[in-house]
């Protein structure tokens, strides 16, 4: 099992070297100059050089990667004279567009973008799991009726559309809710609350489609399993049965999925964060993107990366645990 | 020859070929294509979702067309729909004989011309998207699970890496410089600039999926006895891909392009809706839902119109391919909805 756990995190580990280095490659080969960037249009060469030079823009790629890195792991100071910046670890780069440390943005919209994605994380798998239960239990009857029609019109709902529609519909039409405002869940729990509910239930509305079909269609080839039909012989209560071993043995490949879901989530949920107008991850991006702010999306990107290969990697191990036979393999 | 291969297959297993002949007295002869097509078109709702896609299909086709025959121009600004304030006059957008689905707000163009001209952006770039990262993903798939050893390998790990990156966020960020890099490399500007960066792009975060998809089976099927069997009768690598392993691939691939066409059509609407797609006054569905953020508190019919349009076709193309996956997956157990 230790031998698993860390041939897993190496190759995590060696994967998240080549994404950052394809990273930094992109970014860096893009035709933008990222030192020409960094001071309005009619700007004075020499400034542009000084910037480059302090950005270290005008080293190889090789050494710009390095120091990045590094920086990460033990801060970083641009430029040497009094007038230079200091980013502490872990530090992601500066935006001269926004003079202000990439981490420390980071740092402020993460927490916007990881409300969004745990409180829809929690809000679709309930429903999902729950609604596929009962579609796969009263299969033929009419939840069974209901979630498929339910789960094929969720799928088909371009997101940023039903979030229009429910912020015309809650906020303008029937002003059931103020417009989405976003406050930090410590300076006012109550309108973090009500600027957050929409977009939970939009992303939650739009995932659970999927889920209440792994759920379903998992739950039913469980139950022609023969540990199952044992069960039933040997005269397990039903409940009991459903519950303790099909949920059971059916959950387990779902968990894999709502892992990496849930990770690409919370790299950025750049549609719902635009539609709501919420300050997270997704709409740095975007603000970057327009800007062509590059320190900006090489952060989020790796950031989102790093998600991602930390949450596959984790969703492996666990799945390890669970299931004897992936260990050998 | 294909005697002899039945020879050989009735030697080494009795029962397999027991059961094939079962099969095909069961279903009196036909192919499995046929027998798909048959069960596909006794699911109703799977029939109506093929004609809605193949109206759109049509309505891209002949958008041109069907412009000038219901006199919309998708162009040309129409200052006398609009008032001062850019809003559209009357009720409902503006709705006439002129403009049977009213005006945008702001410009005065017809909307029913520029859905019409929209469903072309949409559609070409579903299917073309499919089409390219499906062909590379099943050739890649072929060629790992055929070669094995560090081919597959190699193809494999290029996978790993590409699902690691964040796939929209690359595609919004890179939206802007690499198509001013496809203008530089001689790519005609504009909107040819941007579908090629965004078909290319599509490409290569898409093809992962479908490449593991053929390889998982590609690696079951060269170890089936007839696979062997022709490759004892010393048949080349054309032989074993195009008449043995192909034929055996296409309903799954059928049903994974079915479910990811979906996908590919939305995202056109999605990425012009985030200002990164195509730019007006090109027609695209995302463009006009884009726009309709700044008016629909005073302009409804202009959110839900093209909205309206794209939520069809995309649900259409849902049910089609639930449709298909219950007409050819002979694990599927729904037969209808």
């Amino acid at each position: 099992m230790f031998y698993f756990i860390a041939r897993r995190s190496f190759f995590a580990v060696i994967l998240l070297f080549v994404v950052s280095i394809f990273t930094f490659w992109i970014f860096s080969a893009l035709p933008a100059d990222p030192a020409a960037l960094t001071c309005g249009k009619n700007c004075r060469p020499e400034v542009i050089e000084a910037n480059r030079i302090r950005l270290g823009y005008d080293k190889p790629f090789i050494e710009q990667y390095g120091s990045y890195m590094k920086g990460i792991f033990v801060g970083r100071t641009y430029g040497e004279d009094e007038s230079g910046v200091h980013c502490a670890a872990p530090s992601l780069g500066y935006s001269y567009d926004r003079h202000e440390c990439v981490s420390s943005l980071v740092a402020k919209t993460l927490p916007v973008t990881a409300s969004i994605a745990f409180g829809a994380f929690v809000l679709w798998m309930v429903f999902g799991i729950a609604l596929g239960t009962l579609a796969a239990l009263r299969r033929g009857k009419w939840p069974d009726h209901f979630a498929t029609v339910f789960s094929v019109i969720g799928i088909s709902f371009p997101s940023f559309f039903l979030g229009l529609l429910s912020v015309l519909f809650f906020v303008i039409w029937t002003k059931i809710l103020p417009f989405p405002n976003y406050v930090g869940i410590t300076e006012n729990p109550f309108e973090w609350f009500t600027a957050l509910i929409l977009p939970w239930s939009v992303l939650a509305l739009l995932s659970a489609s999927t889920y209440i079909r792994l759920t379903r269609n998992g739950i039913l080839e469980v139950m022609n399993e023969e540990f199952v039909r044992l069960g039933i012989a040997k005269g397990l209560p039903r409940k009991k049965l459903i519950v303790k071993y099909v949920l059971r043995a059916a959950l387990t490949p779902i968990a894999t999925i709502a892992g990496i879901d849930l990770a690409f989530l919370l790299g950025g949920a750049i549609v719902t964060e635009s539609v709501f107008n919420l300050p997270g991850l997704g709409k740095l991006t975007i603000a970057a993107v327009v800007n062509s702010d590059l320190p900006i999306l090489v952060a989020t990107t790796l950031i989102s990366a790093l998600f991602i290969v930390v949450a596959n990697a984790f969703v492996d191990i666990m799945y390890g645990f669970l299931d004897p036979r992936v260990r050998t393999k | 020859m294909f005697y002899a291969l039945s020879v050989v297959n009735l030697e080494i297993d009795e029962i397999e070929i027991s059961a094939e002949v079962k099969d095909i007295s069961d279903s009196s002869g036909l192919s499995p294509w046929q027998l798909g097509m048959r069960r596909f078109r006794k699911g109703r709702l799977g029939v109506i979702a093929l004609w809605v896609v193949l109206f759109y299909v049509l309505v891209a086709i002949f958008a041109p067309f069907i412009v000038r025959l219901l006199n919309v121009d998708p162009y040309a600004l129409d200052r006398q729909a609009i008032n001062d304030f850019g809003l559209p006059k009357g009720p409902l957008g503006s709705m006439s004989w002129n403009h049977p689905l009213g005006v945008e707000p702001g410009t005065g163009r017809d909307i029913l011309g520029r859905l019409i001209y929209g469903t072309r952006l949409s559609l070409i770039i579903g299917t073309v998207g499919t089409v390219l990262s499906t062909t590379v993903g099943v050739c890649l798939g072929i060629v790992a699970g055929l070669r094995r050893g560090w081919v597959d390998s190699l193809i494999s790990r290029i996978g790993d890496v590409a699902l690691a990156f964040p796939s929209l966020l690359l595609i919004i960020a890179l939206a802007n410089p690499m198509t001013q890099r496809l203008e530089s490399w001689g790519v005609p500007k504009g909107n040819t600039a941007k579908l090629t960066y965004i078909l290319t792009i599509l490409t290569i975060f898409g093809w992962v999926y479908m490449a593991r998809l053929v390889r998982g089976q590609v690696l079951s099927l060269r170890e089936r006895d007839f696979v062997e069997a022709a490759r004892s009768f010393g048949a080349g690598t054309n032989h074993l891909v195009f008449k043995q392993l192909l034929p055996n691939l296409w309903p799954q691939i059928i049903i994974f392009v079915a479910m990811s066409l979906p996908g590919y059509v939305a995202l056109e609407a999605t990425l012009s809706f985030l200002g990164v797609g195509f730019q007006a006054p090109t027609a695209s569905w995302g463009i006009m839902l884009g726009d309709s953020v700044r008016y629909y508190r005073a302009d409804t019919a202009y959110l839900f119109i093209p909205g309206g349009a794209l939520l069809i076709l995309v649900l259409g193309f849902n049910l089609l391919a639930d449709g298909l996956r219950d007409a050819f997956d002979p694990r599927s157990d729904r037969q209808q909805l």
